[in-house]
């Protein structure tokens, strides 16, 4: 594999060491238990957001900490759920006394673990409330899976609630937000290649030449279908179309468009993609008023692209255009 | 006939080497149909267990294996990490104050081990997971009860029905985990989780055989 890592095994604490110098202005990296937490923590009477995962999907969560987003962000090993004194240890760091929301991206190990540190936080006498992300079409949520995936809507959901947050709203009303956002957007993604976990040494698959997989998620494993590659425009009408029939979205509804490249797919591909995405969105009437186009939820190096849409209002719009001044997103300040 | 703290110690030390050595081929496993964490997962857990055990050692079996399920869940992560962990602590309740276990002992903590990683897991066997493993080990070993079996040949049956559990893995559509956002093309591959739960349970016989 080719990799611009040290030891595989230092991976993640390297990167960290790396965040720690380059945005001491906006952050703070404490080690063991690992997580990174905004310079100014804890921000009083504020509702505090904390989230995490697997390292390898950057700049989620970790640079998405700052004013009018993260409070908080725990770093796994690569593709691997954070533990629990981690979410603990940060939430306890955070808390400014309005309580803290967590926000979970619906894996099985990442459920467990942030239930797991929100109990003893709870404990502790800190008022946490969790809302799991389940936005991915290409899983069926039914009782023979896990459930669907948190995928694309996590970072337009830890954007918008991080605006409600720096609003004063209570922990109730955040709360109530979040689970309203999860219930009105929805992804779709797609991989031209595998990636390499910097411990395996390999792909987690292979991928011929010639095919691509649809319905990927974000840890580099297989998708639900494989088939031969098409043009972009084809790609794109089967990322779209499971979007909209699944909330489903209707005519006159205003929608943000946000196409995500995996990591290995450059912005040149990722306006091809959205400029098609746009006129399928037209075509089935929607109005899209907001947009995000880059790699904002990566699969390490995996060259593909994920398409998420969310229904928004005007409440939505006012806390996207809020500010925000995160190492990953930055506007407004 | 008994198994001695000192063997649960040693069970517990062959068993991360045994990870240690099998670290590729559980990444291996888990990239078929996860994501090609379990084996450095794992193995990151349990040479943190191997770090703490020194402190534990004269304790009694419950306290060790408690401290075990602990040292699981702050370091594996994943979903492995709060399973492992809590098979460890839960099995570890039947085993308070013990300096040495029975049979009976071991039986009751394996199923309490079990039904802790169901509680938490909601797996049930036939969703290609660690159950489909561990829990076949449960039944053989309580229907061993009457049988006058000694320790060495029950574990081994134990070991055995794991093992036809793991394998049993290969044909299923995963019902739970990573492996189920695949669909039907989870089937054919062995489940990861089985494989280290069968491992462990393989471990033990080896390492309690009394010759």
């Amino acid at each position: 594999m080719k990799k611009l890592i040290n030891n595989p095994e230092e991976v993640v604490l390297e990167e960290l060491k790396g965040i720690e110098k380059a945005h001491s202005d906006l952050v703070k990296v404490h080690y063991d238990p690992n997580y990174i937490i905004r310079a100014d923590a804890p921000v009083k009477g504020k509702v505090a957001l904390v989230s995490g995962g697997g390292s390898g999907h950057e700049p989620m969560h970790g640079g998405f900490v700052g004013k009018g987003m993260l409070d908080a962000a725990c770093p796994g090993a690569v593709f691997t759920s954070p533990t629990p004194d981690q979410m603990l240890e940060a939430t306890k760091a955070v808390d400014g006394g309005a309580g803290v929301l967590h926000i979970v991206k619906n894996y099985t190990g990442d459920v467990m673990n942030f239930k797991m540190a929100a109990d003893l936080a709870k404990d502790e006498g800190i008022d946490v409330e969790a809302v799991v992300v389940d936005d991915d079409v290409a899983v069926k949520d039914s009782l023979w899976t896990a459930g669907r995936r948190g995928v694309g809507l996590t970072v337009l959901m830890e954007k918008l609630v991080g605006a409600a947050a720096e609003e004063k709203r209570s922990l109730k009303e955040i709360a109530d937000l979040a689970r309203k956002i999860n219930g009105q957007g929805r992804s779709m993604g797609m991989a031209l290649t595998s990636c390499t976990v910097p411990h395996a040494g390999k792909p987690t698959f292979d991928l011929p030449e010639d095919e691509m997989e649809i319905g990927i998620g974000i840890h580099g494993e297989p998708g639900r279908a494989r088939m031969k590659i098409k043009p972009a425009d084809e790609i794109t009408e089967m990322l779209m179309k499971p979007i909209v029939e699944d909330l489903p979205f209707k005519s006159g509804d205003k929608v943000l468009l946000f196409v995500n490249s995996m990591g290995g797919t450059p912005l040149i591909e990722l306006y091809i993609v959205y400029r098609k995405a746009v006129e399928i969105a037209e075509k089935n009437g929607l109005n899209v008023v907001r947009n995000l186009i880059g790699p904002y939820i990566t699969s390490l190096e995996m060259a593909g692209a994920s398409i998420t849409m969310l229904k928004m209002d005007d409440d939505l719009i006012k806390l996207w255009d809020a500010p925000v001044k995160t190492a990953g997103m930055r506007w407004g300040i | 006939m008994a198994v001695t703290r000192d063997e649960v110690i040693s069970w517990i030390k062959a068993y991360s080497q045994v990870i240690a050595e099998n670290k590729d081929y559980l990444t291996d496993l888990d990239s078929a149909i996860g994501d090609a964490d379990h084996g450095a997962n794992m193995h990151r857990g349990f040479q943190a267990v191997l770090a703490k055990l020194p402190v534990v050692e004269d304790k009694d079996i419950g306290t060790i294996l408690k401290t075990v399920g602990m040292a699981l869940i702050s370091t594996v992560g994943g979903a492995g990490g709060p399973l492992y962990g809590t098979f460890f602590i839960q099995a570890s309740t039947k085993l308070q104050g013990k300096m040495e276990l029975t049979l009976t002992d071991w039986a009751a903590a394996l199923e309490a081990g079990t039904i802790g990683v169901v509680n938490i897991g909601k797996a049930s066997v036939g969703d290609k997971t660690m159950i489909d493993a561990l829990n076949p080990a449960v039944q053989a070993l309580n229907g061993t009860a009457g049988q006058e079996l000694s320790m060495t040949e029950a574990l081994k049956k134990s070991a055995e029905a794991a093992e036809e559990g793991m394998r049993g893995t290969i044909p299923l559509v995963a019902r739970k985990g990573r492996a189920s956002y695949l669909g039907e093309r989870s089937a054919g591959h062995q489940d990861p989780g089985a494989t280290s739960s069968f491992l462990l349970l393989d471990t033990a016989a080896n390492v309690w055989a009394k010759r």
